[in-house]
């Protein structure tokens, strides 16, 4: 009996890493491995033809300290995650109020709400391209309209990240919607009833009852808006390329710019790290804390 | 007062709606008119398909369209058979370093692909891939979100099929194939549809791993087509954009209701 108790598990546990394996190997190739690599390649310098390649411990680090653009870079995503993220949960959330409640035209609402979601955003920054062009574009037309000047929205430091911003709020603000207006779905009819026989006001309600029980999709939803505040980077390639002097670039911008167009790979991995590490350490604070003082039912 | 506060609610909503799809509605605007009509605003000037013309003809969309085509579909080929083996591992298989294995994969979701892109074309070069459609698609194929929600999926299935098809004679890989994929449908769907759409609209690391028009994707030829050097005026940009968004959006507003579901079901399990 136990003979055959110990083949069967034996038997499972073969079984078990050979359906494994191919996910495995893949995952070593292109995730374990490359993460181990970046962070070792990160403490070795830049290789030229007479200088070979060599371990200089931290040194990576303190010049991308020293780099003035590293400090740019960093503060644009720190303004760019920090409108992005509570701007399109807002939008997000009020779109989703707006297509549960009985409103007219709701079909075309949630369609007109969610289409940006399934664009490539190279095909967004294209559409947006037509509104911030100076003199032609859609913006500075009706800004003439009004007699105001034509402005290079793309061209000038200050509005440049702003411009960016307003596309990446717009392409992501419809799908954060569908999960809350998921979630509006589960919350039973019989609390509004109560609420409106106590007789709350609709602000009193939404704050009180909807707000709270909408807090865990909140957190989801955070936590992808996170992500993608390093992530969405690609209408850069297309509005701005980061410019003009810097002003609108992002930290995966700077780091695709260090590997393939300054061919600096130490740089690239040593921002690479730093980037992983403050992920790791933001999403380990965020469910450490955040875990805690939402409400689940 | 109920009604006005109604009445808000609709304009409020309608107005935002027309504010999203004012850049798509302007773009197809554009694509329909001539250059000089569409920067001037001229709102009944004649429609023309002329620059649907010259942007056909100035890149070699079709090829593009084809290597899209082939890369979403040896991606989700891929991923299909990988999680399904790695899900039902996770899921019904008993062996030592389960556990730790499972937490290494659960940790790939926190580093994100894009973020190791120097090192990954690293890999894909050394494995003689680069410039490959399967090179494109390899570093996306063991995918720890697909695993997570197969594993999801395959827990949910009763035990008791599981020992009724076993007792019936069949095989390992005949259970997973007969009971657990056909009642995990919902999930590959799901799953297939957020996998198709993320790798239609995926730019960056095409860009970074291809180098020719033979295996370059539609994103990175729209990206090429539009770019400033080429002088190409905005109406042939829009045409442009609107031929490489055509089939997915066609899709999507055929098949909302399922992209919708899709989503949700992918995000929140």
């Amino acid at each position: 009996m136990s003979a055959n108790a110990k083949l069967k598990r034996r038997r499972q546990a073969i079984y078990g890493w050979l359906m494994l394996s191919p996910a495995a190997v893949l995952l070593t190739l292109f995730a374990f491995y490359p993460s181990v690599a970046t962070l070792w390649s990160s403490l070795f310098s830049r290789g030229t033809r007479r200088n070979p390649s060599e371990f200089v411990g931290f040194e990576n680090y303190s010049y991308l300290f020293e780099d003035p653009t590293f400090w740019t870079v960093v503060k644009n995503n720190l303004l760019y995650a920090g409108v992005t993220i509570p701007v399109s949960i807002f939008i997000a959330l009020a779109m989703a109020l707006w297509a549960n409640g009985k409103i007219r035209a709701r079909s075309f609402v949630r369609t007109a709400y969610f289409t940006p979601t399934v664009l490539p955003m190279i095909a967004a920054a294209n559409l947006w391209l037509f509104f911030y062009t100076p003199g032609l574009g859609v913006f500075d037309q009706i800004g003439s309209l009004f007699g105001l000047p034509s402005v290079n929205w793309l061209g000038q430091p200050e509005t440049a990240l702003w411009a960016i911003i307003i596309v990446t709020i717009w392409k992501e603000s419809g799908f954060f919607m569908i999960f809350y207006l998921a979630a509006l779905q589960t919350i039973p009819e019989d609390l509004k009833e109560a609420a409106d026989i106590e007789g709350a006001s609709r602000w009193t309600y939404t704050r009180r009852i909807v707000l709270p029980l909408l807090m865990p999709t909140t957190l989801f939803i955070a936590v992808n808006a996170m992500i993608n505040s390093v992530k969405l980077i690609d209408h850069l390639f297309i509005l701005t390329k980061g410019g003009p002097s810097d002003a609108s670039k992002l930290i995966l911008y700077y780091i695709w710019e260090l590997a393939f167009a300054f061919f600096d790979s130490p740089s690239a991995a040593a921002l690479t790290i730093l980037v992983i590490a403050v992920l790791g350490i933001v999403a380990a604070i965020q469910f450490l804390y955040l875990d805690r003082r939402t409400h689940y039912q | 007062m109920k009604g006005l506060t109604k009445f808000l609610d609709s304009f409020g909503a309608i107005l935002l709606a027309i504010i999203w799809v004012a850049p798509l509605l302007f773009a197809f605007w554009a694509a329909t008119h001539s250059t000089s009509d569409a920067v001037n605003l001229k709102l009944f000037s004649p429609w023309t398909f002329d620059n649907f013309r010259v942007a056909w003809a100035g890149a070699p969309w079709l090829q593009y369209f084809v290597n899209t085509f082939l890369l979403v579909t040896v991606i989700l080929v891929g991923q299909f058979i990988l999680t399904t083996l790695a899900g039902f591992a996770f899921a019904q298989m008993d062996f030592p370093g389960k556990d730790f294995v499972f937490i290494l994969v659960l940790m790939q979701l926190f580093i994100l692909p894009e973020v190791l892109i120097v090192e990954n074309y690293a890999m894909v070069s050394r494995l003689g891939l680069f410039d490959s459609i399967l090179g494109v698609g390899m570093p996306y194929m063991a995918s720890a979100f697909g695993i997570f929600l197969m594993r999801q999926s395959f827990k949910s299935v009763p035990i008791e099929l599981h020992e009724a098809a076993r007792i019936e004679g069949c095989g390992l890989l005949g259970i997973l194939w007969r009971v657990y994929v056909p009642l995990a449908k919902p999930t590959y769907i799901a799953y297939g549809l957020v996998s198709v759409s993320t790798h239609w609209n995926n730019f960056l690391w095409p860009l970074i791993v291809t180098n020719s028009p033979d295996t370059r994707p539609l994103t990175v030829g729209l990206s090429i087509f539009g770019a400033p050097e080429n002088g190409v005026d905005i109406s042939i940009i829009s045409a442009a954009t609107m031929m490489s968004i055509a089939p997915l959006l066609i899709a999507f507003l055929i098949f909302q209701r399922q992209f919708v579901q899709a989503f949700l079901r992918a995000g929140i399990k």
